[in-house]
């Protein structure tokens, strides 16, 4: 790669430095979104009804055991189901970045519609094919081994259900950490290694795993906490087989009459937590980092599987059935039938359904509009915010880039329903009222996708080695000029991927948006979550599919821009 | 045990007094105006909280819409305690989003009422037929619908002979695991019914029940339709209506009313002071409580009206035919929080 930079375009000027006023207004927006709402947090965690300190909170939440429970379940579901993501997307990552399989593209975007998928949706779905008595799964099982009606082979109310159902969209992420870092692994690396002798297996050995193992690492973290705050997927399933997790439990707790300050209590137990698997990732990964995107790059060595790799498409179609194929098949099963559990056929199919969420449900209309309203703003505004951060913190561009980073990485912790406690009562007091408008959820989005986006482009920056920069500057370009000329375009990729994940990750949040809706902000998310407490699962199924569609449409849209190149999903 | 028992002669009878009795109210009452018309459709959408099956609720919405062209009702369906937490929230915060609210449980009128939330609006009809035990003396509500949390059984599962007949068979170890159940901090049925099945049965009852294995949903309107897919054999406890409704829709559904006794539930709807839409809602509320509306309601939903004109589909089982538990407001006002606190303790959930 060559970076010709025409002369006139590099005039000999001095600028304003404008590190300060950028740190300080980065700062403040940094604490308008994280630091109010957990001072707040904070604060009522250690306070009593009347307002006077008090560890009473604490105390209840390490004795009764509907705390303890309820933290034990959640601990246990969040390491299964990071476990299994990292057994589940280790294998599939590399057979797509690193070997000759077929369709890897379309496994790519297969993995792609898992992740754009809500997972309140999908544990919807596995209802509708794994509840134990009505599922479509459980019923073939009964109709070909003739099972009496009492015994079933999945259900989906159990731990393990919902330990299944939440790795199903979770694994996502760890594909894609660990498929872009394979892919940005140059060739050269490892024929650098076979040439010096070392046999595909001492190549994956010493070059490959090491280079990708960090990538796994971070995917496993944030599977894990990704799991730990999830709210729609045990609402829906563990509630029914009488459990709680954490989130479901701090939900509960603002059931009228609402007790914030035990749920604020019961949060810090998951903030801890967090920061403490933070540190222990920085300790196991310790200064081990690697700029592999530099002035000059191999493409990556592709494995020849010869015949296995019939073999290796099957087990990655056998992975993709349960996020993807299955679901997706029992929403359209859903959609068009009376009861949402029974087999469409041509003598029982309904456009009932479809009537209803087009004609009649009236709370749709709006719900589309401020979701999609929302998801747009939330996935601009995010992805300016973290590339600034990110290429402040990763560049050291200025004093201080380490409480900016900080502060980006810190809602991490806070699981959206906590979050969506902490803004609620930051705004929905003067002197700042936002609570009642889409303001106070955009800044919720914000602000749960700012971790994410800030650590894939800064990832992002730390890829791209500083000499084509040092470049720009040894010619006279501003840091601001560099970053829009050289670093953002060489980015360009993994600024979309932002964009992509913060939009999807709108479309996906249900957990601070429970708490932060009102009648005329409410988003398809807590639609559907309320469609779903009344058991409409045909509306739901119709709802669902509709946004699916309206996403990937999106996302595919937003890939295609113009002048963006051709950037592929495969980074979202 | 005190049984309540009325039957739509009797509320007929009342009535009849009533129109004589009440003239005072008549005087109040408010009817439907040309201004008040113009005004509302000037305004031009309202929001109609509600707990009711959705499907119903969006009928009402429409039949509105198509009476009263050029106004939009939009339905915020939720259940009647989370609609009763969500109000409370937007009330602190000084949001007003509410227009018209109909509640599961006639006890949060209580409360909004000693709030002063409500806006005193009784609309003409309900002054003039309805019996004055089913709306508020100050015209801040009126009883909108009333139906019963039954039990229920799937009849392809569960051969008819074999049915539980009683909340006492319920507890028969060859249930465990095969019932669905609606919870009481979401549910303003579930709330009634479960402040009655407490004081007819006691706290003992739902301790043996919770080591049934029961799977634990939110509305009263999902167990009915959890036994329709065939996902649990019997309901503990739900709505009527949404059963009647799926039975008559051909799925293999059937009611039962409990040798012990029914809880009775009453869905008041009142006009909240600060609705945004003052004309519209005023207008919707009028409307509601018309024998045109009650007769719509009652012929969709299967539920029952306190209407004394209103005519209910013949074939079905009369309100006088059921061994019915009182319902009591006040009672459920007093108790529901405890009643949350120990359910929550006791199901684990």
């Amino acid at each position: 790669m060559t970076i010709a930079l025409p002369a006139e375009n590099a005039p000999r000027t001095h600028r304003i430095d404008l590190s300060w006023p950028v740190l300080i207004l980065f700062a403040a927006v940094l604490c308008v979104l994280i630091v109010l709402p957990m001072s707040w947090l904070f604060y009522y965690g250690f306070v009593d009804r009347t307002g006077a300190f008090t560890l009473g909170n604490f105390e209840t939440l390490f004795t009764d055991p509907d705390f303890v429970d309820p933290l034990v379940t959640t601990l246990i579901l969040a390491t299964s189901s990071s476990i299994i993501c990292c057994l589940a997307a280790a294998p599939m990552g590399w057979l797509v970045a690193r070997t000759d399989m077929p369709l890897r593209r379309t496994v790519r975007a297969l993995v792609t519609a898992s992740f754009v998928t809500p997972p309140f949706l999908g544990a919807i779905a596995w209802e509708l094919l794994a509840a134990p008595n009505s599922g479509l799964l459980n019923k073939i099982y009964r109709a070909v081994t003739d099972a009496p009606q009492d015994e079933h082979l999945l259900n989906i109310y159990s731990l393990a259900g919902l330990i299944f159902v939440i790795s199903c969209y979770t694994f996502p992420y760890v594909f894609v950490l660990l498929a872009n870092a394979l892919d940005r692994i140059p060739g050269d690396l490892e024929d650098a290694s076979a040439i010096l002798g070392g046999r595909t297996w001492t190549t994956a050995r010493r070059v490959t795993i090491p280079l990708a193992m960090p990538a796994l690492l971070a995917g496993a973290l944030v599977a894990f906490l990704q799991t730990m705050t999830l709210f729609g997927s045990p609402a829906i399933l563990a509630i029914p087989a009488g459990f709680h997790t954490m989130t479901t439990k701090i939900w509960s707790l603002f059931n009228y009459p609402p007790k914030p300050e035990l749920a604020a209590a019961a949060s810090l137990p998951l903030l801890l937590l967090t920061i403490l698997l933070l540190r222990a990732e920085k300790l196991i990964l310790g200064r081990r980092g690697y700029s592999v995107v530099g002035g000059k790059q191999g493409n990556p060595r592709l494995v020849q599987l010869g015949k296995l790799k019939w073999a290796a498409l099957a087990f990655v179609f056998v992975i993709l059935l349960c996020p993807v194929f299955l679901p997706y098949g029992a929403l359209l099963n859903a959609a068009f039938s009376h009861v949402a559990t029974s087999f469409v056929s041509f003598n029982n199919f309904t456009l009932r359904n479809i009537h209803f969420v087009f004609f009649e449900l009236s709370a749709a209309k709006l719900a589309v509009k401020n979701t999609f309203l929302l998801g747009v703003a939330s996935a601009t505004i995010g992805t300016l915010i973290a590339v600034v951060i990110a290429y402040l913190t990763a560049r050291r561009a200025i004093a201080g880039h380490r409480v900016l980073g900080f502060l980006a990485t810190a809602p991490v912790a806070i699981p959206g329903i906590v979050l969506g406690v902490g803004l609620f009562l930051s705004y929905a007091r003067p002197p700042l009222v936002l609570y009642g408008t889409l303001w106070i959820l955009l800044i919720a989005f914000i602000t749960i996708a700012l971790p994410s986006a800030y650590q894939q482009l800064q990832s992002a920056f730390r890829s791209v080695h500083t000499d084509i920069e040092d470049a720009a500057r040894i010619f006279g370009a501003s840091r601001l000029r560099t970053l829009r000329d050289i670093t953002g375009p060489l980015l360009r990729t993994s600024l979309i991927a932002t964009w992509c994940f913060i939009f999807v990750g709108v479309i996906r949040e249900l957990s601070a948006a429970i708490m932060l809706f009102t009648s005329e902000t409410k988003v398809v998310s807590v639609l559907i979550f309320d469609l779903n407490e009344s058991g409409d699962l045909g509306a739901i199924a119709v709802l669902g599919l509709i946004m699916l569609v309206i996403t990937f449409a999106v996302v595919i849209l937003v890939n295609r821009i113009p002048g963006f190149g051709d950037a592929r999903l495969r980074s979202t | 045990m005190r049984p309540m028992r009325f039957s739509r002669r009797d509320l007929l009878k009342a009535a009849a007094i009533g129109a004589g009795a009440f003239t005072v109210q008549a005087n109040a009452a408010e009817p439907v105006t040309p201004t008040l018309v113009a005004a509302a459709t000037k305004e031009g959408k309202l929001a109609f909280y509600t707990a009711m099956d959705l499907p119903i609720a969006e009928k009402l919405g429409k039949a509105f819409e198509a009476k009263y062209p050029g106004i939009a009702v939009r339905v915020e369906r939720s259940g009647s305690e989370r609609v009763f937490q969500r109000i409370g929230q937007e009330m602190a915060s000084r949001i007003s989003g509410v227009d018209v609210v109909n509640s599961a449980d006639a006890a949060h009128f209580i409360v909004w009422k000693r709030d002063g939330w409500l806006a005193p609006y009784l609309p003409e009809e309900v002054a003039r037929h309805y019996p004055a035990q089913f709306f508020d003396p100050d015209g801040l509500f009126a009883t909108t619908r009333l139906w019963l949390s039954s039990l229920g059984y799937n009849a392809s599962l569960v051969k008819p002979e074999e049915a539980p007949k009683s909340f006492a068979d319920l507890l028969d170890p060859k249930w465990s695991g095969k019932m669905v159940k609606g919870h009481p901090a979401y549910s303003g049925t579930i709330m009634t019914a479960t402040f009655q099945i407490v004081r007819e049965l006691g706290w003992p009852y739902l301790e043996k029940l919770a080591k049934q294995k029961v799977m634990q949903v939110q509305s009263s309107t999902d167990p009915p339709k959890k036994l329709a897919l065939g996902e649990r054999a019997v309901m503990a406890d739900g709505n009527d209506y949404n059963l009647i409704l799926l039975k008559e829709a051909g799925q293999p559904v059937e009611v039962i009313y409990p040798a012990e006794g029914t809880p009775t539930v009453t869905g008041p709807s009142g006009v909240f002071k600060s609705a945004p839409n003052p004309n519209a809602a005023r207008l919707f509320q009028n409307w509601l409580h018309s024998r045109e509306a009650q007769q719509l309601l009652v012929d969709v939903s299967r539920q029952h009206s306190v209407h004394p004109q209103v005519e209910e589909k013949p074939g079905g089982r009369r309100l006088s035919d059921i061994k019915l538990w009182r319902d009591d407001p006040v009672g459920v006002e007093q108790a529901s929080d405890d009643i949350k606190k120990r359910y929550a303790q006791i199901f684990k959930v």
